[in-house]
């Protein structure tokens, strides 16, 4: 087990490599020159080549790609260009949001999704299992911004339950944090759910023909014991995989999700930089959030390795 | 039975030779057995026709803006209202539906026709594997829509960028198609058999192994398809897609976003039609897989 885990490990740094390569280059095939970017539409010539030779932009390519990542070991991701402020210093705050809203879309999606997928799978080739199936290929057909702001009119709007827009944290207070979270993490989990529901499905059914769940059956065990304590317990492997791939698809709807429902989020910094050009910014969320990524299914692949006692390294 | 033998046809359908003239009845089979595809298909159909005669189906234009008829609601004029500069919403929609399709069409053909060279390459030569497959793993690691936006900001926001953003995005998924097929075929005796009687490499892969990696391609194209329509309107509703000049579904919801309390139809039908459109494209995936898949076919 321990040598599984050392050995996964040791594959995840390839990865990482090239995602800071893929992220490094980025900036420097950036149209123009970063120095002067950097530097603004103002600055002089002479300016330029001070700003180009403080960043140690006039050596070899590769000693500034070592340069580099070695500041990246020590947390220092650059500057922004529109702000001149650091990078970390600009996520730091937008951390709480963008977590929140992530665990909470996840928890909703897992709620709704393998309770919907279990039975499914149970009543397949039925009504119910076909109506599970349509919410589900709905589900990532519809496009979460619509989603959201169809869900804005309907419960801000006309229905005045929910505010329409913003966070509050989570210090001002449960409740507040939680009305102005609530549409937000649904909009997001609605689409997961979806995914996880048809995921759960095919996993359960084909656990459902194994013989030991015939076994279960005859020998009088309640439906709900078997789908539960047998069915589910074997069929969570493959559901959990998922969960952790569905991390990226995650983020992707978090940065359009926090746009539509203005949440001062890692989303919106992202997107407020690919307007301005701010590439600084946009290399630092690259290197961190598939650095998240990475991480989310080195977990996943170990607590794999661990729950499944067929499986032995 | 039945199932196992349509299954032998369909399989067929992925042989080079010889099976044009059975295959219309084969195929007018495998749609009544599956009406997924062929919904799909006709909403896809209807849509494109919308939008390629959409000067035949609204006399209004598109991009004119009329500030005193803005924010109108729906009515016998706008069917679909006006927006916040007096733009007739409905005309907008019709016309917005070429972007969605030109960029899905152009991205899924661009990932498929690349990541099919490039996987077949990397199933073939062990040697050129590993390093192409590192490099996929690194561009597989950043949420697609991150590296899409980074890749807008590098290339500034144009529709052709757009199209080259999300084939580079999507096309590590063919990849790992093509691969694990060529994986798998290249130990198959066809395979060894075209070997030992001298057939080059280019030979092989085009003419033996490549025939026999369209069933999984085809249903793989499909939901790049798919995924590309959907992230080029969210692109565009970020601002860092489609030019505002053009209209799109997703720049038409990003403008309206601000409105959605008093003008809820600037965002309602564009995104409507984008979500038919991507739900009948996923079910022609879907439908695809079922026969093509024999993994899925032998379960029903």
């Amino acid at each position: 087990m321990g040598r599984y885990i050392v050995r996964r490990l040791l594959a995840s740094v390839p990865v990482l490599f090239m995602v800071g390569v893929i992220a490094f280059v980025i900036l420097h095939v950036a149209p123009g020159d970063p120095a002067a970017i950097i530097a603004g539409d103002l600055a002089t010539p002479a300016e330029v080549e001070a700003i180009r030779r403080a960043l140690g932009m006039d050596r070899p390519l590769l000693v500034q790609l070592g340069i580099w990542i070695g500041r990246l070991f020590q947390g220092d991701l650059g500057t922004s260009v529109f702000s001149g402020r650091s990078v970390t210093d600009l996520m730091a705050p937008r951390l709480e949001p963008t977590i929140a809203l992530s665990v909470m879309a996840l928890l909703i999606s897992v709620s709704i999704g393998i309770p919907l997928g279990v039975v499914a799978a149970w009543k397949a080739h039925t009504v119910v299992d076909r109506g599970v199936m349509v919410f589900a290929v709905l589900g990532f057909s519809i496009p979460v911004f619509w989603l959201g702001l169809n869900l804005i009119w309907l419960f801000s709007v006309k229905i005045r339950l929910l505010p329409v827009l913003g966070y509050q944290p989570l210090a001002e207070g449960v409740i507040p944090f939680l009305r102005h979270l609530a549409l937000p993490s649904v909009t997001l989990g609605i689409t997961f759910a979806a995914l996880i529901a048809r995921m759960t499905r095919s996993s359960v059914l084909e656990v459902l023909r194994e013989d030991y769940i015939r076994t279960a059956r005859a020998k009088g065990l309640a439906e709900r014991v078997v789908l539960v304590r047998h069915a589910l317990k074997a069929a969570s492997l493959p559901i959990v995989t998922v969960i952790g791939l569905v991390f990226a698809a995650l983020i992707t709807g978090v940065v359009v999700t926090e746009t539509v429902f203005a949440i001062p989020g890692l989303g919106r910094l992202v997107v407020d930089a690919v307007v301005r050009r701010d590439f600084p910014i946009i290399q630092g969320m690259m290197i961190v959030l598939a650095t998240a990524y990475v991480l989310v299914n080195l977990v996943v692949d170990i607590a794999y390795a661990y729950l499944d006692p067929r499986i032995r390294y | 039975m039945q199932a196992q033998r349509d299954q032998a046809r369909v399989v067929g359908l992925a042989h080079p030779l010889g099976r044009t003239r059975r295959l219309l009845p084969i195929v007018g089979g495998v749609l009544r057995r599956n009406p997924n595809i062929l919904v799909g298909l006709a909403v896809l159909l209807v849509m494109a026709t919308a939008s390629l005669f959409a000067p035949f189906l609204t006399p209004l234009d598109p991009v004119k803006t009329n500030p005193e008829d803005r924010l109108h609601p729906p009515s016998a004029t706008y069917w679909f209202g006006t927006d916040h500069v007096g733009r007739d919403v409905y005309a907008r929609t019709v016309y917005g539906g070429r972007i969605s399709l030109v960029v899905g069409l152009a991205v899924s053909a661009t990932a498929t026709v690349i990541g099919s060279v490039i996987g077949l390459i990397a199933g073939y030569y062990r040697m050129a594997d590993n390093i192409i497959m590192r490099f996929m793993d690194g561009i597989m690691a950043f949420p697609a829509l991150l590296l899409a936006l980074a890749l807008i900001a590098l290339l500034g926001a144009s529709m052709t960028n757009v199209i080259i953003a999300l084939s580079v995005v999507t096309t590590p998924t063919v990849v790992r198609v093509v691969r694990a097929s060529v994986l798998s075929l290249r130990e198959q005796d066809f395979v060894q058999a075209a070997r030992a009687l001298g057939a080059s490499a280019p030979r092989i892969l085009a003419l033996h192994v490549f025939p026999n990696t369209v069933a999984p391609l085809l249903v793989q194209g499909t939901y790049i398809f798919a995924v590309a329509v959907l992230n080029e309107a969210s692109l565009s509703f970020l601002g860092a897609g489609t030019p505002p000049v053009i209209p799109s579904w997703g720049n038409m919801m990003g403008q309206g976003r601000l409105y959605v309390q008093t003008a809820v139809w600037i965002i309602f039908f564009p995104g409507l039609f984008l979500a038919l459109t991507v739900l009948a494209i996923n079910m022609l995936g879907d439908g695809l897989r079922d026969i093509l898949d024999p993994k899925v076919a032998r379960r029903k």
